[in-house]
């Protein structure tokens, strides 16, 4: 293979893990611009998502897109329930403190997942897992390009959420201004635990969408910690930045692996991380302002 | 109830308030030093590790909770000051001097990660501490001409004015020194115009500033010492495993060293002792109930980390004042007894605060 | 004696002209006041003043010092205290060590000492603790000495502020809407210690203030604020009676105004 296909096929293969590390970034975004807090257990509700699509897909055998979509409403729930029966209460404490409840969340969500479903790494079968395609003589595997396109076809849906319907509506008004929503009616404490479930629904999706390219186990919820390098790249506020902050990170580990020593793809993004906190901590979309007083 | 009549004001920047406290306090210290003739070398050799994750929390607690920075990379820290300690040691040179420099050596990469951190509110520095720890948790596998990699690092023996510090009871003594030390340290700097600029950043950075505090300086400051006291703890924990393993110093170790100062109270010297003896007795507690538990919960291999999950969950829902809270609540119960007021034990309605940089 | 000055002073958010070239001086010994309708840029100028605002164009002087660059930690430093609309105690220190935090500026011990408390460090502490003392002793907070501000009233945890401001020991001190959410009683209370700043310890004030009876009481010169341009400037009953306030203030048109 020559070396333009080899990098192509770089590209397209930190693009496809880069779209996951921004699906789990677009979670900790949409729950960051409504209430100022970050799920630091994102990547385990991922996890938990990709067992439960496990459970329905490869124990009760239902269709792919059926145990797909319920997964995704079940994982829904839960970060509905999260928000409603433990985030609320901490409303008002210093920030760390929720960095802290959600890290412990995230430490029992662990323990949780190894309790019903084993310590070992499982699969289940997808319409897309080991097929390729031919686009002029460029071969791409079928999986890279579902998570590709499920992340484009996703950014679409709840663009038009957010901007077409009601409750999309009403949640960007209660991001921008709690209190003027809260005074326009808008029942701002059930928008903020739908915020939480379409935040664990992406969480759910990123975790099926990834199944065909490596396995669900305990531990996939450290891909968090690469994601957060994402939502920074896209300055923690907004949809697509995250998406493109993703795909960024993504590729760039895939240019460390191929490049650099042992050791520089598991921290490229770490390092990318730190570079664009240190040098434009903004993010590359945003502008910068100062605390009002 | 005991009232204070003060006279002095020399008497409010005292460390002991009253006679009461230098006589529970004094009692205390000759307890641990009588310690090791009452109980065996194996509860002696964990009283060491409390001792050590004390250091640690005494360090982390400084940063958290007084300066109100958050830090997911202290596990870095306790490493670097770990292998520094180590590899010192190899080379020959003496305890008593590798121990200062592992504090003084994390004490400036503290300051190198503290400084360029300093814009940063607590999400994103949470978020870059974290990314710190886990680049450093790699140096340390890869680094293999130093660290040893995946073989491992064997640690030598520490002598301590020549005497060889190979038992529990000796690392439980120096560690006790230490710990001694650092809280020494701690008390009087928060007595001084450093510790009361720590709280200012903490409770108001906006008017921290227009009383001529530099932010810059004193985040920077915060970091370095906490950094450079969890690497003294770091130096003593490695003679304490005695065998380095690269991967040990990983974002399970940092939130176990956070535990130890939200599950202790935030804001309180005395919560990160009873943080640090909560975090390590903990596993010892689930050892020895594990064979009782039923349906084989006790040997579920998550086990550990779920407890201390579950534990930091509790006490932030129910306990943001954690044990040193507990504590206070329960000496203010028995001293007013059989009078109490309800609203001592009530939590106060707590309303949302925007941090968010408007 | 000029001890303050602002000259032509602009900062622009986004398209927002804020303040518009204010240009104004506050003389050594008297009180100041800044009046004007909500969002009239009061509070701006303020931030503007204490370097939390970089400001787009203009000066700002205080005797000879251009401090117009000076980083915000400094202007304490400079003699500037302020105290804030929506009060920025530090709630989870005492009343005493919120004090002590105004003394920072007079603090000449560094941390290796402090850490040891070598003997000069504990010299140091007595003196700023009698220095905050005093000022416990004009304010009258005696008996919330040891209290945590997050448990201490509204109206008293104004004139901690206030204290804390003063343990700066300024020569231009800054308050943004000393009255409000104060009731009468303490608003009243606040007029005379604004009077006391001033004749005892004589002690530059520049206020912002919506109490108008608070303004006639304390205030030497007036300036009249809207949309961040100056509209008047003088005693207050000519700022008050000039045509121009009455219409910002009541809006519409002013018809043969007294």
């Amino acid at each position: 293979m020559h070396d333009a296909a080899r990098i192509l096929q770089l590209i397209v293969n930190g693009a496809a893990s880069g779209c996951i590390y921004g699906l789990i970034a677009l979670g900790f975004v949409l729950i960051y611009k409504a209430t100022e807090m970050v799920n630091f257990a994102q990547g385990d509700v991922m996890m938990l998502g990709g067992f439960a699509a496990f459970t329905l897909i490869a124990h009760f055998h239902l269709p792919y897109w059926v145990g797909g979509i319920l997964a995704i409403v079940i994982t829904a729930a839960l970060g509905y329930a999260l928000d409603a029966l433990i985030i609320r209460r901490v409303i008002g404490q210093p920030q760390f403190a929720v960095v802290m409840l959600t890290l412990g969340l995230g430490f029992i969500f662990r323990a949780g997942a190894g309790i019903a479903w084993g310590y070992d790494s499982v699969g289940f079968e997808t319409p897309f897992t080991n097929k390729t395609i031919d686009i002029g003589g460029l071969i791409l595997g079928e999986d890279s390009v579902s998570i590709i396109a499920g992340t484009v076809l996703l950014c679409g849906v709840l663009y038009l959420f957010f901007s077409r319907t009601r409750v999309g509506v009403a949640m960007q008004a209660a991001s921008q201004n709690q209190l003027a929503a809260y005074y326009m009616g808008i029942p701002v404490r059930t928008i903020f635990s739908l915020i939480w479930a379409i935040s664990a629904g992406v969480a759910c999706l990123a975790g099926i969408l990834l199944s065909p390219i490596s396995m669900i186990d305990v531990n996939m919820g450290s891909l968090g910690i690469k994601a957060f390098a994402a939502a920074v790249i896209g300055g923690f506020g907004s949809i697509p930045g995250s998406v493109i902050g993703g795909v960024i990170v993504g590729i760039v580990e895939q240019f460390a692996g191929y490049k650099l020593p042992a050791g520089f793809q598991e921290v490229s993004s770490n390092i990318v991380l730190l570079l664009m906190l240190f040098v434009r901590p903004q993010g590359l979309f945003a502008e910068r302002m100062g605390k009002r007083v | 109830m005991r009232y204070l009549f003060r006279t002095q004001y020399r008497q409010d920047i005292a460390l002991w308030r009253h006679n009461g406290d230098r006589f529970w306090y004094g009692l205390l210290a000759v307890l641990i030093l009588i310690a090791p003739q009452l109980l065996g070398e194996f509860y002696i050799g964990e009283l060491g590790g409390v001792f050590i994750f004390a250091i640690a929390g005494v360090g982390l607690m400084l940063l958290v909770g007084y300066t109100g920075l958050i830090s997911l990379g202290h596990a870095a820290f306790l490493g670097i000051g770990a292998y520094v300690n180590a590899v010192l040691l190899s080379h020959g040179v003496p305890f008593l001097l590798t121990l200062p420099a592992a504090g003084l050596f994390t004490a400036v990469c503290g300051a190198a990660i503290g400084r360029p951190t300093l814009r940063m509110s607590g999400l994103y520095l949470a978020i870059a501490t974290l990314a710190f720890g886990s680049i450093v948790g790699t140096v340390f596998q890869k680094w293999t001409a130093v660290t040893g990699g995946f073989d491992g690092f064997a640690v030598p023996t520490p002598y301590v004015f020549g005497i060889a510090v190979e038992s529990a009871t000796g690392l439980y003594y120096v560690a006790g020194a230490v710990l001694a030390f650092v809280l020494w340290l701690s008390a009087n700097l928060l007595r001084a115009p450093t510790g009361r600029a720590m709280v200012a950043i903490r409770d108001s950075e906006v008017s921290a500033q227009s009383m001529g505090i530099y932010l810059a300086r004193y985040k920077t400051l915060a970091f370095a010492i906490s950094a450079g006291m969890t690497g003294l703890a770091g130096a003593l924990f490695a003679h304490y495993v005695r065998f380095l393993a690269p991967d040990s110093f990983d974002v399970l170790l940092s939130v176990q060293l956070l535990t130890i100062v939200f599950v202790g109270g935030l804001g309180s010297l005395r919560g990160a002792i009873l943080g640090a003896v909560f975090v390590r007795l903990l596993p010892q507690f689930i050892a020895i109930v594990r064979d009782d538990l039923p349906f084989g919960i006790g040997r579920l291999p998550g086990l550990e980390p779920a407890l201390f999950g579950l534990a930091l969950v509790l006490v932030i829902l129910f306990q943001p004042a954690g044990l040193n809270g507990m504590w206070l609540k329960t000496k203010a119960w028995f001293q007013a007894f059989p009078f109490k007021r309800q609203a001592n034990f009530r939590r106060q309605k707590s309303y949302a605060k925007s941090e968010r940089l408007k | 004696m000029i001890l303050f000055q602002a000259n032509d002073l602009s900062v622009r958010f986004g398209g927002i002209r804020a303040v518009d070239s204010v240009t104004f001086e506050v003389r050594q010994g008297e009180v100041f006041a800044i009046i004007g309708p909500n969002g009239a840029g009061k509070t701006t100028i303020f931030n503007l003043i204490s370097r939390i605002y970089n400001s787009t164009s203009g000066k700002l002087l205080l005797g000879d010092t251009d401090f117009t660059q000076t980083p915000a930690w400094r202007i304490a430093g400079l003699g500037i205290a302020r105290t804030f609309q929506n009060i920025e105690l530090f709630p989870n220190a005492t009343l005493l060590q919120n004090l002590l935090i105004g003394r920072h500026y007079h603090a000449r011990t560094n941390f290796i000492s402090e850490m040891m408390f070598l003997p000069s460090v504990r010299k140091a502490e007595l003196r700023h603790r009698e220095k905050v003392e005093d000022v416990i002793a004009f304010l009258g907070l005696e008996r919330y000495r040891d209290s945590l501000i997050a448990n201490l009233p509204y109206g008293v945890r104004k004139v901690v502020e206030l204290g804390r401001a003063l343990s700066i020991e300024p020569k231009l001190l800054l308050l943004d809407e000393p009255s409000s959410g104060l009731n009468v009683e303490e608003t009243e209370g606040m007029g005379f210690w604004i009077e006391d700043i001033k004749k005892d310890l004589g002690i530059t004030v520049i206020m912002v203030e919506h109490d108008m009876a608070l303004v006639n009481q304390v205030s030497d010169r007036v300036m009249a604020l809207n949309y961040g341009k100056v509209l008047a400037m003088g005693t207050p009953q000519q700022v008050q009676s000039h045509p121009e306030v009455v219409k910002a203030y009541l809006g519409g048109e002013v018809e043969g105004a007294a």
